[in-house]
């Protein structure tokens, strides 16, 4: 059986991931968005389960698939309820721009 | 073979992953995204990790993006609205996004593997029938935190209802 890491490299995919998270803070940090800022969080978390997944072939241990099947249980919920915090928002100052949410401050 | 897949599956989840940002119209941040998606699948296939790739398509193109989808119709922003920003926050980001990405990316080019020779074994340990044992068995698998995701979706779906249902007025 030919393995994709023995063609590939590990090196390729720990730059891919790297390059994923980065990108997943950059949409945190630019847009102002709310809902577009759930999506960057999303790109993160499938940054870090590639890795997951990555070393997991690495050391033939079906351990990590395990752990990023719980971490994809995690993000469907953390969606679930982030979404119903946007739409109390949204009901509230109709709009989801989050420069728009200084009421805490005083 | 493998490796142009590689590299054409990881350009197309780059290249879906920048546009998801850079597009101004959600809607079509929500379409990036889930050709993103779709290419990790991709990449989950590409390591014959069958279980990942299906459960990965379904709950994150399927569940995540149509949650998405409808919060994003109902809500009418699939306009684009959003204020032109200053430019002190995009030297900012920008430049924390070039910082990170150089660090961590440093980080990695100067490891070295701790496997010298990486060799296969052979041996199945990621088909359905392997996963289903290390998730469900008693003695020394995942059964009780496996639990403890159900208990964990019941719990958000509980608060999901909760927190969109509509407040009725309060009286003092």
């Amino acid at each position: 059986m030919q393995n994709v890491l023995q063609q590939i490299g590990i090196e390729n995919y720990i730059y891919l991931s790297t390059l994923l998270f980065c990108i997943g803070i950059f949409g945190v940090l630019f847009r102002r968005n709310a809902i577009v800022m759930f999506m960057s969080i999303e790109i993160m978390l499938n940054a870090v389960n590639l890795l997951l997944v990555v070393f997991s072939t690495y050391h033939q241990d079906a351990s990590g698939q395990v752990f990023v099947f719980f971490s994809m249980a995690v993000a469907a919920a953390e969606v679930a309820v982030g979404l119903a915090i946007l739409v109390g928002i949204y009901r509230n100052i109709h709009s989801i721009d989050i420069d728009k949410l200084k009421n805490l401050k005083g | 073979m493998l490796t142009t897949v590689f590299y054409i599956l990881s350009a197309i989840t780059l290249a879906t992953a920048f546009l998801t940002i850079l597009t101004k119209n959600p809607i079509h941040s929500a379409i990036y995204l889930v050709i993103c998606f779709f290419s990790i699948a991709g990449h989950y296939l590409l390591f014959n990790a069958q279980f990942l790739a299906v459960v990965h398509i379904i709950v994150y193109s399927g569940a995540i993006m149509i949650l998405l989808l409808f919060t994003i119709m109902l809500m009418n922003l699939n306009k684009e609205d959003e204020r032109h920003k200053s430019g002190l926050t995009i030297i900012a980001a920008v430049a924390s996004f070039c910082l990170v990405a150089f660090v961590l990316l440093a980080a990695f080019l100067k490891s070295m593997p701790i496997i010298e020779e990486y060799y296969v074994s052979g041996e199945d340990y990621q088909s359905i029938k392997v996963l289903g044992q290390v998730l469900l068995d008693e003695k020394n698998g995942f059964m009780i935190p496996f639990e403890f995701a159900s208990v964990l979706l019941l719990v958000s779906m509980i608060g999901a209802v909760l927190l969109s249902k509509k407040e009725e007025k309060i009286s003092l």
